[in-house]
């Protein structure tokens, strides 16, 4: 929609270029801008350049040269916001020599206001925060139609979730910053490996912080917009966000996981109180769609040699998920048992449960949401939760209730 | 071609430290004292504007207000190019208000008040209007004796061409070089009347009489030097047919531009909250009594009765006449038109 | 209830300020530990949210001093860092809760709720109207004397009504308050939820009144 508009305003301002005596005119036409005010109250930015050199409009707008007759869309940012601009260029002879018009019309892409304008550069200066959110904004802005995203994405969910090496895929130039991005953040992931939690800790700080102010805004946002694809546009912008979050705190995890995989620090603890603390704290959770989360008898003294925070951060990746996938009014059993040999720590939904899933489903599950998390964290919720099971020298089983619904079992060995 | 308007008006170039925009009027409103103060950039005439000033103070006793008037032209040196702060802008330039929002300058307002405007009223939650003000044509009904008074362009040129000696120097109009408003108000004429063209041509060759604003050439009307004022703001005009019984006031029936006078807050506001608030008032218009007459207030629902009411509406298309080589044609062919009796 | 934040990023802060403020309580913003030190010398406050990563010093260690010190008002950490390496930690130096960056609002707004309630068992924050009254921490609603129990959507729903009477609230502002975004539900549903709290509402002076095209309002019979 913005591109096709954005394409016909292109071709009109090109076509209103004459050569007049020795120079060339434009009398920029009024329906160039004006039917880009009839989609979005978003800003507009516009610019005609002769060999490069500007005839008119704003001097700092980024152009490229396209080929002729053919036009070059392109998303970057400009001015504080994030943009989508369309250029074309025309071979215009004036006094028989042949000049390169370029003209280039960009618009704010935000549909909401100087508001989403911030949150975008918030959200693309940050390092991770640049990544992910650059590509689920632009997926979510271009919706399927950005094929090189996909490639991309194949070549990050390939690899296993240990494999740390740059990215290679043949990428499009469009999305060459995103890779370069990408693997500026792996490069640093990897670095942080070999040092300190602490590291980890404080890039997640450096990426959370600006997405929580994004995320804020947007809240904000959507209670003040008042048209409906407004509020579409906003909500899409909240979940790519917290599919970007998501995903970043994922990675992280999976780092802290990966790395505390090698060093764990073992402590007895008791898993009752363990798991009954953790539903604690997620009960508001559930209490925000009317889920109850019911805890069942637990066996006393169920005292196991583990690593808590990796065991804690596994049972709420879980419960977590149980809550995102149940519907409202409903409840999930959680429940501790103990046999000869083994915990094992249940959390019954009463979602759509398993089978019903295919595989790739069940991952994306894992991963929550369909964009950014087929790009980036692919099942890495699933693999955290595998990886602490293994870690600890047990298993994660996932299988339907015999009604509806959804089992996913923790079994740890004591 | 004399420029006759800037003699009109009570022209204080006052220079403060730092500011190299020129301003017309400074007037603090409150005590010295005031807790906080509220610095205000308006195209607005003092007179004018002072009923809201003072409705909003008696409001907000502990609030200080200070008021400076500058054209709109010099509004837009201050804020785009020098930055100098101030709280609030108002300006009767939709169109420069707006380049101020599309090139990142304004914060947002968005409030309850703001909320019950119609959509056309706002943009980008930056760009607030609170009045619509029509441009009118002014007539001295002396000078017209005898003459039926005519209702649009068409009727006006015909009048004007028939009666060359008797309205020759004597039909004023915006400089559209240095008037802001009277620039946007021409464009949007160009754009929404066949006439507009002919009009400046036939004031061309009766040797107009350009103004700075359209309280100066109301005071020539009044005084007798014009005998027609084209493009005057109608709620200025309003204010002063009570006055002067001999001045008629044409709603042309062929188009009217409406303007809306808009307010913005920059982003180096030192009191956005309070700008908002005041917006807010400025939306309301609820001027008591004993304070004076507001201006025209924006309207829950357009007029669209009439087709020759045509609110300019806000948005980027508002930039499309600022364009650098498009202005340049507009006011080249405008001076062609209205100077060619240079010479002559 | 008056709430103290304490949190670095200017804009962070003013869109919490503007929320919380929204649900009717009183927010201080301060920038740094020493300024809420400053704010709780002098104002007495129901809760606080703190940031760990501070820029004169670390939100655990103002946390430790805290609890040291004996002062009981409850404490919620707003936290930015990994939820593995932190989140444990700050609940052993004395935090009631966490939440992490981002965070959804209601979220926040359930988690205060649920440690106020929790910090207090008999603290009180009832809004009257008419004679219905609702207590928003115990989230119940009593209507002429007799309580009736609210689930958290409909005690949501309440809040939004009781907080402003006569006010009328469209559908899709009820529909922003009470699902999340990326619930996939029609504004019918918003009937549902205001059809359960009239019931809920039946036997009193005070009801929902809908009003046409434009949404629902609650207004007390007089």
């Amino acid at each position: 929609m913005q591109d096709n508009i954005l394409a016909a305003s292109t071709t009109s301002i090109a076509e209103a270029v004459r050569a007049e005596r020795n120079t060339l005119g434009l009398e920029l036409p009024y329906a160039a801008l004006s039917m880009l005010g009839a989609i979005s109250d978003d800003r507009v930015f516009y610019r005609v350049a002769q060999n490069g050199l500007t005839l008119t409009g704003y001097d700092d707008l980024p152009i490229d040269v396209s080929d002729e007759a053919e036009i070059l869309f392109k998303t970057e940012a400009f001015r504080s916001a994030v943009i989508r601009s369309a250029t074309l260029t025309r071979k215009i002879s004036v006094d028989g020599r042949l000049n390169d018009v370029t003209v280039t019309v960009a618009q704010t892409r935000e549909g909401l206001g100087e508001i989403s304008a911030r949150i975008s550069l918030i959200a693309l200066l940050v390092g991770l925060g640049f990544f992910v959110l650059a590509v689920s904004l632009s997926a979510f802005a271009t919706g399927r139609t950005l094929r090189p995203l996909d490639v991309l994405a194949n070549a990050v969910s390939r690899r296993g979730p240990s494999d740390l090496r740059p990215v290679k895929a043949e990428a499009p130039t469009e999305i060459v910053p995103l890779v370069t991005a990408l693997n500026r953040f792996i490069e640093r992931l990897e670095t942080s490996l070999t040092r300190s939690e602490d590291f980890i800790a404080e890039a997640a700080h450096r990426v959370r912080t600006p997405l929580a102010t994004v995320r804020a805004q947007a809240e904000i946002a959507l209670r003040r917009v008042e048209r409906p694809e407004n509020k579409t546009a906003l909500r899409q912008m909240i979940r790519a966000v917290d599919e970007s979050s998501r995903s970043a705190g994922q990675l992280l995890d999976h780092a802290m996981v990966t790395f505390r995989a090698d060093h764990m620090e073992f402590d007895t603890v008791d898993l009752s109180a363990l798991v009954a603390d953790t539903v604690e704290r997620l009960a508001p959770l559930g209490d925000l769609k009317d889920i109850s989360l019911r805890l069942g008898t637990m066996p006393s003294n169920a005292m196991l040699k583990c690593d808590p925070i990796l065991i804690q951060n596994a049972l709420r990746n879980i419960i977590d998920n149980a809550i995102k996938y149940s519907p409202g009014d409903s409840d999930i059993d959680i429940a501790l048992t103990a046999d000869d040999a083994h915990y094992t720590i249940t959390v019954r939904d009463e979602g759509i449960g398993f089978s019903d899933m295919k595989t790739s489903e069940l991952a994306r599950r894992f991963s929550r949401g369909p964009n950014v998390g087929e790009i980036v964290g692919s099942g890495l919720g699933l693999t955290i939760c595998k990886e602490v099971a293994i870690a600890h020298g047990g298993t994660l089983e996932m299988k339907d209730n015999p009604g509806r619904g959804g089992c996913v079992s923790l079994v740890l060995p004591h | 071609m004399r420029i006759t308007g800037l003699a009109a008006l009570i022209w204080c170039a006052l220079s403060l430290p730092g500011w190299s925009f020129e301003i017309e009027e400074v007037k603090r409103f409150g005590m010295d004292n005031a807790d906080v103060q509220l610095k205000v950039l308006s195209t607005a005439d003092l007179s004018v504007f002072e009923p809201y000033i003072i409705a909003f103070q008696l409001k907000n006793q502990r609030i200080a207000v200070d008021y400076t008037v500058a054209s709109s032209t010099e509004v837009m040196k201050a804020i785009f190019d020098e930055q100098i702060q101030f709280d609030l802008v108002i300006s009767s330039a939709m169109d420069l208000q707006t380049k101020l929002a599309n090139d990142g300058f304004l914060s947002d307002h968005n409030s309850e008040a703001t909320r019950r405007l119609p959509p056309w009223a706002r943009w980008r939650d930056q760009v607030i209007a609170f009045t619509q003000e029509p441009a009118v044509i002014v007539l001295s009904k002396k000078a017209f004796a005898g003459l039926p008074i005519p209702e649009s362009r068409s009727e006006l040129i015909a009048l004007l061409r028939e009666h060359p000696e008797r309205f020759k120097g004597r039909v004023g109009t915006y400089d559209i070089r240095t008037s802001g408003l009277g620039y946007l108000f021409a464009t949007q004429d160009s754009r929404n009347s066949e006439s507009f063209w002919p009009l400046m041509e036939v004031f061309g060759r009766l040797d107009v009489q350009l103004y700075c604003c359209s309280g100066a050439m109301i005071d020539d009307l009044i005084s007798g030097r014009l005998s027609i004022a084209y493009n005057v703001l109608g709620s200025y005009a309003e204010r002063r047919v009570a006055a002067a019984d001999n001045i008629a006031i044409v709603t042309p029936a062929d188009v009217t531009s409406v303007m809306l006078r808009t307010a913005v807050i920059p982003k180096n506001a030192n009191e956005p909250v309070l700008a908002g608030q005041f917006i807010d008032f400025l939306i309301d218009g609820d001027l008591g009594p004993e304070t004076g007459i507001g201006l025209p207030r924006i309207g829950i629902s357009q007029k669209t009765s009439d087709a020759a009411i045509r609110p300019i509406r806000l948005g980027p298309e508002l930039l499309v006449f600022l364009d650098r080589l498009r202005r340049q044609n507009f006011l080249a062919n405008w001076a062609g038109s209205v100077e060619q009796a240079i010479g002559q | 209830m008056r709430f103290l934040l304490v949190e670095d990023n200017p804009e962070l802060s003013a869109s919490v300020v503007d929320r919380l403020s929204l649900d009717g309580h009183a927010v201080d913003a301060a920038r740094d530990l020493s300024a809420a030190e400053d704010y709780l010398a002098s104002t007495d406050y129901d809760l606080i949210l703190l940031d760990i990563m501070l820029p004169d010093g670390d939100g655990r260690d103002f946390l430790t001093r805290h609890r040291r010190d004996n002062r009981r008002t409850p404490v919620i950490v707003v936290t930015a860092r990994s939820e593995i390496s932190d989140r444990v930690g700050v609940l052993d130096l004395g935090a009631d809760d966490y939440i992490t960056k981002p965070f959804d609002f209601s979220e926040l707004q359930a988690r205060c709720r649920a440690v106020l309630r929790r910090h207090d068992g008999n603290a009180r924050n009832e809004k009257q109207v008419g004679d219905a009254s609702l207590d928003l921490l115990a989230g119940t609603l009593s209507v002429a004397g007799i309580p009736k129990p609210l689930r958290n959507r409909e005690l949501r729903l309440a809040e939004v009504f009781f907080a402003a009477p006569e006010r009328i609230f469209s559908k899709s502002h009820l529909m922003d308050r009470l699902f999340s975004y990326d619930e996939d539900v029609s504004e019918n549903a918003i009937e549902v939820y205001v059809g359960r709290l009239r019931k809920k509402l039946e036997g009193g002076n005070v009801q929902i009144e809908t009003v046409r095209g434009l949404g629902y309002r609650l207004v007390a019979e007089v």
